[in-house]
């Protein structure tokens, strides 16, 4: 096995027992990214002086054992929505293509701290709208396990990036599925906290709302582990929730007896091909053979949830898009026109990509007076029948096992021109975010070699029984740490 | 149709939003297809159903009133597309008198 290949905790044990040094484990995947990085695109920058850097202190801190924490040495990659004091930051758009935030978002800070090595910033779609990663401003990312299909989206450069041994483990972002798609097409963890668990300080923001960042990983344990690096109160961000962190950790115990797992219906309809349907159930099977049990449960709202997502989100867009206007950073237009508002409109026309310009719009014309009411008002409200929902589903049940996406990754160009075919990938995923709710997606099987995600949803801060699930799975199935093709060639 | 050729043009002017002329047609079509699709959410009955803004009720997060060390005058500037030393630079908005 090449070093690139260890997941966290299997190099935080080397790195302690000074078997290898942050150093080596650092070129060694700075090595794999030359190698693979013409092929997966993964990264639309790589901090490699840096991270020899942070790699060269971490050594000097694992040396003397000073403030070392399972995070120490390791190299991590960070989606490029997330701030980074410095480096460029675009958020895929190229109305940020020189962009170099002058502070670190919060969860950069906290893993600096912990002794993090930045290995790199990653692709996304623009603004983290999309379900493909094909609306980057800059350039597609590939799949590793098929290199003409999507590593999904929006979060598909960490997702692919952690698939390909380009880095031991990534942040991403979710909005309505942007890590979990995205993790279950490449065959990967990744993990949606609940809505205010992590600190959004630093995230460039899509929609206020709903957006959260999360880890992204090659299996359970180390999902636990960085999940429990970046979560906690912030002040900050005041939609951060004031709590103790529970420890994530104390959860990898693989023990599902008397778990009650609801199977809601509605998310196996809706388009969810046969082969992911049958290896999520097939999961729960093994998963009632361990000691839970299954109840099918029903939320019927959720049929809605897509489509008041679409009033929501771009709503909520179109409003933190206004801030780019070729005032403060980033993209202006040439030459500068007399007129102000001229140099607004037109900075946006040529610095925005199609996806986004179609939000704008669309959030633009729900938000405005007289349709106020009709739409904006109205998808919050179903927000709310949404999350009463969840709630009467979980009076009877601990978690919900969904698949993740309705289908394995598609191929490029398949579906970017058709919108409705493109959204329809984050049916399972959508509601979740609708209701705060935290959910992972682990791998539970392969249709012709290419991963299939299973989503577990929980209860609000409930992240310990979903990790516990997912371990107590992942144990049983052995499924993790997965290969892909290009890894193995 | 719900939306016309001139809503297109009123919505991407409150956007502040320059369209070419395949644009505006691209929308007036999109923008009337995705519409039509979200009719979808009026066979729910939503009397007496409070809004979701957030879903952690929390209201008046507050901190103490306390002066922070505020982000380097200079390191903000440099992301400028044009500016002074302490200033960001726009065509003029206020006509001389």
């Amino acid at each position: 096995m090449e070093l690139w290949q260890l997941t966290i905790h299997e190099a935080h044990q080397l790195l302690i027992r000074r078997d290898i040094s942050s150093v080596e484990l650092t070129k060694a995947v700075l090595e794999r990214i030359s190698q693979v990085e013409d092929l997966v695109k993964a990264f639309i920058t790589v901090t490699d002086e840096l991270a020899i850097e942070q790699a060269k202190e971490a050594d000097r801190r694992l040396k003397h054992m000073e403030d070392v924490t399972p995070l120490t040495g390791i190299p991590i990659a960070i989606k490029d929505n997330i701030c980074t004091k410095g480096i460029l930051t675009t958020a895929g758009s190229r109305i940020l293509y020189n962009f170099k935030p002058p502070y670190d978002a919060t969860v950069v800070e906290k893993l600096k701290k912990a002794g993090a090595v930045i290995i790199g910033k990653t692709n996304l779609d623009e603004f983290a709208m999309g379900s493909s990663t094909e609306n980057s401003g800059f350039f597609p990312t590939r799949n590793p396990w098929d290199l003409n299909r999507v590593p999904g989206g929006s979060s598909g450069g960490s997702a692919a990036a952690v698939s390909a041994g380009e880095c031991l483990g990534a942040l991403g972002s979710d909005t309505g599925g942007s890590i979990r798609q995205p993790a279950a097409f490449c065959g990967v963890v990744g993990l949606k906290p609940t809505y205010g668990v992590v600190s959004r300080y630093g995230l460039i923001a899509f929609a206020s709302s709903l957006d959260q960042i999360g880890p992204i990983t090659k299996d359970v344990s180390d999902c636990a582990l960085l999940l429990q690096f970046i979560a906690g109160h912030d002040p900050r961000d005041s939609t951060s929730i004031k709590m103790q962190t529970p420890k994530y950790v104390d959860a990898l115990v693989p023990d599902v007896k008397g778990l009650r797992i609801g199977i809601p219906k509605e998310f196996y309809a809706q388009g969810v091909e046969k082969a992911v349907s049958s290896a999520v159930l097939k999961a729960v099977e093994e998963l009632v053979e361990m000691g839970a049990e299954a109840i099918e449960v029903s939320t019927p709202t959720t049929d809605y949830a897509l489509a008041a997502y679409y009033i929501i989100a771009p709503a909520e867009a179109s409003s933190n898009l206004a801030r780019y206007d070729g005032v403060q950073y980033g993209y202006r237009c040439k030459p500068t026109p007399n007129d102000i508002v001229a140099m607004y409109s037109r900075t946006r026309k040529e610095g925005f990509g199609r996806e986004v310009k179609h939000r704008i719009m669309l959030g633009t014309y729900a938000l405005s007076a007289g349709y106020y009411e009709a739409f904006y008002l109205r998808a919050q409200k179903v927000r709310t029948l949404i999350r009463r929902d969840f709630d009467r589903a979980f009076e009877k049940c601990d978690v919900l096992i969904t698949p993740t996406a309705p289908s394995v990754a598609f191929k490029l160009g398949e579906k970017i021109d058709d919108p409705l075919q493109m959204k329809l990938s984050d049916v399972c995923t959508i509601p979740v975010n609708m209701a705060g709710l935290p959910a992972i997606s682990i791998p539970c099987g392969f249709q012709d070699g290419l991963p299939i995600g299973m989503q577990i949803i929980g209860k609000l801060l409930d992240e310990a029984t979903i990790l516990r699930v997912s371990y107590a799975y992942e144990q049983k199935s052995g499924l993790r740490n997965l290969q892909p093709p290009l890894n193995t060639k | 149709m719900r939306l016309s050729r001139e809503d297109v043009l009123h919505v991407a002017w409150l956007a502040r939003l320059e369209l070419d002329e395949e644009e505006v047609e691209r929308f007036t079509w999109e923008l009337n297809q995705i519409l039509e699709h979200m009719e979808k959410l009026k066979e729910l009955d939503v009397t007496d159903v409070e809004p979701t803004s957030h879903v952690i009720p929390m209201t008046n997060v507050f901190r103490p009133d306390v002066v922070n060390e505020p982000l380097p005058r200079d390191e903000v500037i440099a992301n400028a597309p044009d500016a002074t030393e302490e200033a960001f630079r726009v065509p003029r908005i206020v006509e001389e008198s």
